[in-house]
């Protein structure tokens, strides 16, 4: 990350003055107000369910970015802790529907967190023990371990299919049954806020601060009279914490806990939001959550290989812009302050163009190929972007090299363009062009 | 019994040597680099692919040299082009960058070779029982693999204790500021050690691929198996790779052949577990059924035990 | 008597085959300021890492105001009021420089593990990051991160955090490091007032640093101290001359 945008961060987020409780508050009451009308806006059945969906990846991505970004742990197993959420979430609900017990549904996501918090206690109290690579293995072996045992242990488990439940059956309250999508993501809003504040609260607290000190440096975190591995350890039950709640409300979502909440895919999916969205800044992971939700049904919609596009995308963002979305926008805050942000656009647009370009013809030749590979017994004839082709003829093929190659060419030209432009704001904290 | 016991420990033998293949590679990288490379287990995997088409198009012995090299250029491409330029940002996303190649690697294959098993046979000339122990065939294929393995990890050895690169590349398992005494070529040797190491991977591919399962998840499938090796040996310690992947092969055999359960266990002391309870599993499962999961339970132990690892010094 | 405030008994280290500290006693005495000079690679820094717990002595024992501290951990050895800098500035780079020096004294002021208390409020520790700050002259750049200041302001701010949690036993390896004429009086001031009615321990090339600071001087080669006393005993020592100070005379 380039020093300007660690100097755009840190301003923003330490002042000692204590804020305007206008400022304080302004956002959270700001986000509520948003979650309570996005149903009204979009109201179909499928908008639900995607930002049903959302919300339960931004807790999970928060929670995640308490190891990545605030403590510097990188953890490939997280979904460990999502996957315990839901299971004794759904444990939860049959065993207070088989027994008649009087608690409604919105308290089952404290029991997730709880179980979230055990087993990261249980499983931190080992893996924090080392920091670095190493502790980004042990979290792999442990994700191996949980979600192969999850198999072998049947009884509560559930074998392959899973464990399920029906959220409706619980204690009623205002007659809410739970039943309908709608009232599902209000559980989910709610949740979620609830969870982000708290655990932006926790970033202002010693603790959080000490977080921080132990990612930068941990070594001098010991001088000044913290234990590094218990600050790692702190942090890791929290983050069990909160992926418990996600987890206990996707269980609640799809009224069903399977292993796949344990799988490599879970862990991997939070791990690329998390890192897409920009692991240094607390609104890097909700961007980074909405962002791969989306994409996740978009691309599943316009192509078979969406896997490969998004490996591609990711690889791409650790190449480019390490600091994710939420870092190429806080760098252009200065701009924004010094109300030059407009002059940007031209340059923007000129890079834009080649790079659409680019990408596309890339696309081309990608889709030409799977289709070649993958749909031979369709015969050659397929559509790219409406536009009816044959994957085995040269003309396409040419096409594509040529738009990949030639937009390749002059984004790396534009990219001059860019830094001219950047420079001519005249902001000179901007100065240095793009990342 | 004894049929048993000798069969297995050639078994888990050749399962570890096959470890050892890719975990020196790895072990060799992370030392130098400091990059864990997460799609170590891609490259094995991209070998026995390789190994798969070149064997098809024009057999197998060149398909076992021309794979390998491919897979250790490809190697080579992405430490070039890519690592190279993320190193500035740090190892975490130097591990991110790896962990997003892995991804990749994975859909391309599935995208050209499918999602179901290849059917990537055992080369005629040796398809055949090598010997007999009591009524077990031993495959002369088998054989070969520990042959080829065993032939890498003295070549390796050699060179490494040989040559000056090789001194050199082995101080620096110890002290990592000795890559600066490599003089101006830095990059260079990093290049090459990547694509050796990469190489070495789909040798492993290459050779394993017949006698295993060729198929889209098998890096996924032995990638964390790999990673549970150089932790358990301690990050960066050849030897400790060295006795961690015979221990996990070992491991993983043997525990396959014993159907022993907790409850078998205990009723040989007169007592039977309660009735049903929802943990009962605990009590039923055998070894065998566990044995999946046993290097998981090793690498826990260990980090209780030894939290640097068998052999490690190095702290991250 | 009190006891000292750090005393060596026989400390030895060695690293692998080497011994680099041989042998060392010492006591030094509660509101002393005391320096230790000594030949580059004479094992200065190393012996405070074995005060400070980052390494643990081969053979020997450490006390600190009279508890034995031989092994601990640095973050229990902190705890017992001893706080030390580095030679190789060592401070937490992507954060500002308000909550570098807020970091030294969270848990000084008693603040531990909390994560229900907001630091905003935590007033008497904000205002004593704000005395530490402008102390050291860094108010201005509070808010930028550490990464970014001058070198200088770095080796200020190294400082900062280790005084700042008001340990009473203090320990500064090479604090004017690089620093200009001018930067080193006014460091040497701050020190001096810093160190009031505190043990202080620093390691200084600068001679001028030391006999201008220093009660006592004690002079280390190769692993072992070869003289100990007042600035002007050093000075008239034969010994040192020969084994430290004739160098640099010349
Ligand atoms: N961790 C270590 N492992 C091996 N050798 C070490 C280690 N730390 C220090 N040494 C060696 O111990 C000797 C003393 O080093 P030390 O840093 O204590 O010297 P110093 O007196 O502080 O020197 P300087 O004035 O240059 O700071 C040196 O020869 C150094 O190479
Ligand atoms: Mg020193």
């Amino acid at each position: 990350m380039t020093d300007r945008v660690v100097n755009a961060v840190v301003g923003s987020a330490s002042r000692g003055v204590p804020m305007s409780a206008l400022a304080r508050y302004g956002v959270w009451v700001v986000a509520a107000a948003v979650l309570a009308v996005l149903p009204f806006v979009f109201g179909s059945g499928l908008a639900l369910t995607v930002m049903s969906l959302m919300g339960i990846a931004v807790i999970f991505s928060l929670s995640y970015n308490i190891l990545l970004g605030q403590t510097g742990l990188l953890s490939f197993g997280h979904a460990v802790y999502y996957g315990f959420g839901g299971y004794l979430a759904v444990h939860a609900m049959k065993a207070i529907v088989a027994n008649g017990l009087p608690v409604p549904l919105p308290v089952i996501p404290l029991v997730g967190g709880l179980a979230g918090l055990f087993f990261a206690a249980l499983f931190g109290w080992v893996s924090t023990k080392r920091s670095g690579t190493a502790f980004a293995m042990i979290s792999l072996g442990l994700a191996e371990l949980i979600g192969s045992s999850a198999l072998i242990l049947r009884g509560f488990f559930g074998g392959e299919e899973g464990i399920t439940a029906d959220r409706t059956k619980l204690l009623r309250i205002l007659d809410w049954s739970f039943g309908p999508q709608v009232q599902v993501y209000y559980l989910i809003a709610v949740w979620c806020l609830l969870c982000a504040i708290l655990m932006y609260a926790v970033t202002r607290t010693p603790l959080g601060r000490m977080c921080n000190a132990v990612r930068d440096n941990p070594e001098r975190v010991q001088f000044v009279g913290y234990d590094p591995r218990m600050v790692r350890f702190l942090a890791f039950c929290l983050s069990g914490l909160f992926a418990g709640v996600a987890g206990a409300l996707a269980a609640i979502n799809f009224e069903i806990a399977n292993s796949a909440l344990f799988g490599a895919v879970q862990s991997g999916t939070v791990l690329l939001a998390t890192f897409m969205g920009g692991a240094g800044f607390f609104f890097g992971p909700v961007l980074g959550a909405v962002l791969v939700v989306y994409l996740q049904l978009m691309l599943s919609d316009l192509t078979g290989i969406w896997q490969l596009y998004f490996g591609l995308l990711f690889i791409a963002m650790v190449m480019f812009a390490p600091s994710g979305l939420a870092g190429l926008i806080m760098m252009h805050r200065p701009l924004w302050r010094a109300r030059a942000l407009h002059r940007m656009v031209p340059a923007y647009f000129v890079a834009l163009v080649p790079l659409l370009v680019m990408l596309a013809g890339a696309a081309l030749m990608i889709e030409m190929f799977h289709h070649l590979m993958v749909k031979a017994v369709e015969g050659p004839a397929m559509k790219f972007m409406y536009i009816p082709l044959h994957a085995n003829a040269v003309g396409p093929w040419l096409v594509g090299l040529l738009m990949a190659g030639g937009g390749f060419l002059l984004f790396h030209r534009s990219f001059r363009v860019v830094a001219a432009a950047w420079n001519r704001t005249g902001v000179a904290d901007a100065a240095g062009g793009r990342p | 019994m004894l049929e048993l016991l000798i069969v297995s420990t050639l078994n888990g033998v050749l399962f570890g040597m096959l470890l050892f293949l890719m975990a020196s590679g790895l072990t060799l990288i992370f030392s130098m680099m400091g990059v864990l490379n997460f799609a170590h287990a891609s490259f094995y995997m991209l070998g026995a692919f390789f190994g798969f088409q070149i064997s098809r198009w024009v057999g197998f012995w060149p398909a076992l040299v021309v794979g390998p090299v491919l897979v250790g250029a490809i190697g080579a491409v992405v430490e070039r082009f890519g690592l190279r330029n993320v190193h500035r940002h740090g190892h975490v996303p130097e591990l991110l960058f790896t962990f997003g190649l892995a991804f990749v690697i994975e859909e391309v294959v599935q995208m050209i070779w499918g999602k179901s098993p290849v059917d990537f046979r055992v080369p005629e000339v040796l398809d055949f029982p090598a010997f007999t122990i009591f009524a077990t065939n031993y495959p002369a294929y088998k054989l070969f693999m520990l042959l080829i393995s065993i032939g890498i990890f003295v070549a390796l050895f050699a060179v490494l204790t040989k040559t000056r690169i090789g001194l050199i590349v082995q101080a620096s398992l110890t002290h990592p500021n000795m890559v600066a005494h490599l003089g101006h070529n830095v990059p260079l040797v990093f290049m090459l050690v990547f694509g050796l190491g990469s190489a070495l991977a789909a040798i492993a591919g290459v050779i394993a691929g017949p006698a295993l399962v060729t198929q889209s998840n098998m890096a996924a499938l032995l990638g964390p198996i790999l990673f549970v090796v150089v932790v358990v040996g301690g990050l960066g310690s050849l030897s400790g790779a060295f006795v961690a992947s015979l221990l996990i092969g070992l491991l993983q055999t043997f525990a396959v052949s014993v159907n022993v359960s907790l409850a078998d266990v205990f009723a040989v002391f007169g007592f039977t577990p309660g009735p049903d309870s929802m943990l009962d599993d605990l009590w039923r499962v055998t070894v065998a059924q566990i044995a999946p999961i046993l290097p998981y339970l090793l690498l826990v132990l260990v980090l209780i035990l030894k939290p640097s690892g068998l052999m490690g010094t190095r702290e991250t | 008597m009190n006891a000292p405030a750090i005393e060596l008994r026989g400390v030895r280290k060695s690293f692998g085959a080497t011994e680099v500290i041989r042998g060392v006693d010492l006591a030094v005495a509660a509101g002393e300021r005391h320096a230790v000079i000594g030949p580059n690679g004479a094992g200065k820094s190393t012996l405070f890492n074995l005060v400070s717990g980052l390494l643990a002595p081969s053979s020997g024992s450490i006390l600190l105001k009279g508890d034995d501290v031989t092994g601990l951990p640095p973050q229990l050895i902190n705890r017992r009021g001893l706080s030390r800098s580095f030679q190789v500035t060592n401070i937490f780079h992507r954060m500002s420089v308000w909550e570098n020096v807020r970091c030294g004294l969270l848990w000084a002021g008693g603040q531990r593990y909390s994560f229900w208390r907001s630091v905003d409020n935590l007033s008497e520790i904000n205002a004593r990051t704000e005395r530490v700050l402008a102390d050291f002259n860094l108010l201005e750049r509070r808010d930028v991160a550490a990464g970014v200041l001058t070198y200088a302001e770095q080796r200020a701010l190294e400082i900062a955090i280790t005084i700042a949690g008001g340990a009473d036993v203090i320990l500064l390896d090479e604090p004017t490091a690089g620093m200009s004429r001018h930067e080193t009086d006014r460091a040497v001031e701050l020190i001096r007032r810093i160190s009031e009615g505190r043990t202080l321990i620093i390691v200084e090339h600068d001679m001028s640093v030391v006999f201008g600071l220093a009660d006592r001087i004690s002079v280390l080669v190769y692993g072992e101290i070869v003289a100990s006393g007042t600035p002007q005993e050093i000075r008239n020592s034969a010994r040192v001359k020969e084994a430290y100070l004739g160098q640099e005379a010349h």
